[in-house]
């Protein structure tokens, strides 16, 4: 069983290193939750990120709730919870008491001018992976949302909330059960 | 009482930010800037910069930051950040619940059947929103960018790849 330290610590991890977004962390729970540690299946992580796409809050702070509280219960999820803020919090503390002129510091630019393209990798790369397991037209109906919310900048809540309803009327026909699904 | 203020706002501003980091921006800049005053557009541009160019969630990183400047202690800072962490908090493990509980249940699993190509759709407009010139500069970038996907397909650490990544930005730029 895993320890509250031990998720704690995944979590603080996962806090320190996940720059530009929630999404960018997809691989470091990948690595951290599913391979290394074993608390999460493949199948479970795609369940937690479309559960955590649709309930408000940042996207690593509900992600940490799902697998503390999956884990080990409601402690566990205040260890997740805390684990993955505490980075931030002090990082931006140091800086708007001590560095504020953090942003303009050249070699801190430099860096993030580097890590910027690394970031758009993390998010991309898991995408093959999900998209392996699914079939032509669920793949067709990802890059048509995507396309949607990226160009028309519509709200991604209603393709979420649009997905839901569409799955919940296909689950109510007569026959032919599970098999043809993903 | 501006710490209840502060609260409140920080609140509001976690429980109606669904899809996660730049769609809150906007919320965050109605609420700091055009509701309250405590920071001026070019400020909140700067709170955003410093967000991106620091790790965790932008809304954590905003909430910290406005929590100092506007009552100038470490205390606003805990304040906010408690209170845009609480919805998430107390939804998500409403739904992380109401998930463990209907698992196996026919129209609850078509329901996440079906909004399995949204969410990856979801993440694919994120990473496509990034690809612009402020990401790819020259060369340089789209070489880091081709090591990280490739090194993060064979399953590297990730976290080796930010490490490595910001240092080759420091040598290259």
């Amino acid at each position: 069983m895993a320890s509250l330290w031990s998720i704690f610590y995944s979590f603080l991890k996962i806090g320190a290193f996940t720059f530009g977004g929630g999404y960018a962390m997809i691989p470091l729970i990948e690595a951290e939750m599913i391979q290394k540690r074993g608390w999460l299946s493949r199948e479970e992580f795609i369940n937690q990120l479309t559960i955590a796409q649709s309930v408000p809050g940042p996207i690593a702070l509900n992600t940490a709730v799902f697998v503390g509280y999956k884990t080990r219960g409601m402690k566990g999820a205040l260890a997740a919870l805390v684990g993955v803020i505490i980075p931030s919090f002090f990082i931006i503390l140091l800086i708007a008491t001590c560095f504020t002129d953090f942003k303009d510091n050249t070699t801190v630019a430099a860096a993030f001018k580097g890590m910027r393209p690394a970031v758009v990798a993390l998010i991309a790369t898991p995408l093959i992976g999900m998209a392996k397991g699914m079939n032509w037209w669920k793949i067709a109906l990802a890059l048509l949302a995507a396309a949607a919310i990226w160009q028309l900048g519509l709200s991604p809540i209603w393709f979420i909330f649009g997905g839901a309803l569409v799955g919940i009327a296909w689950s109510f026909r007569p026959e032919g059960r599970k098999e043809d699904e993903r | 009482m501006i710490y209840l203020q502060l609260f409140l706002s920080y609140l509001k501003i976690g429980f109606f930010g669904f899809g996660g980091g730049y769609a809150m921006i906007s919320l965050i800049y109605n609420e700091v800037v055009v509701q309250n005053g405590w920071l001026t557009a070019s400020e909140l541009a700067d709170v955003a910069a410093i967000s991106q160019m620091t790790p965790g969630p932008i809304a954590i990183n905003c909430a910290t930051y406005v929590g100092y400047t506007v009552t100038g202690n470490a205390w606003g800072s805990l304040l906010a950040t408690v209170a845009v962490s609480l919805p998430s908090m107390t939804l998500m493990l409403l739904a992380t619940r109401f998930y463990l509980k209907l698992r196996g249940n026919r129209h609850f699993e078509g329901a996440m059947a079906g909004m399995q190509p949204m969410m990856i759709g979801l993440i694919l407009s994120s990473a496509l929103m990034l690809f612009g010139p402020e990401t790819f500069i020259d060369w340089k970038s789209w070489l880091i960018f081709a090591g990280c996907f490739v090194a993060s397909i064979k399953r590297v650490n990730p976290i080796l790849l930010i490490v490595l990544s910001a240092v080759a930005g420091i040598v290259f730029y």
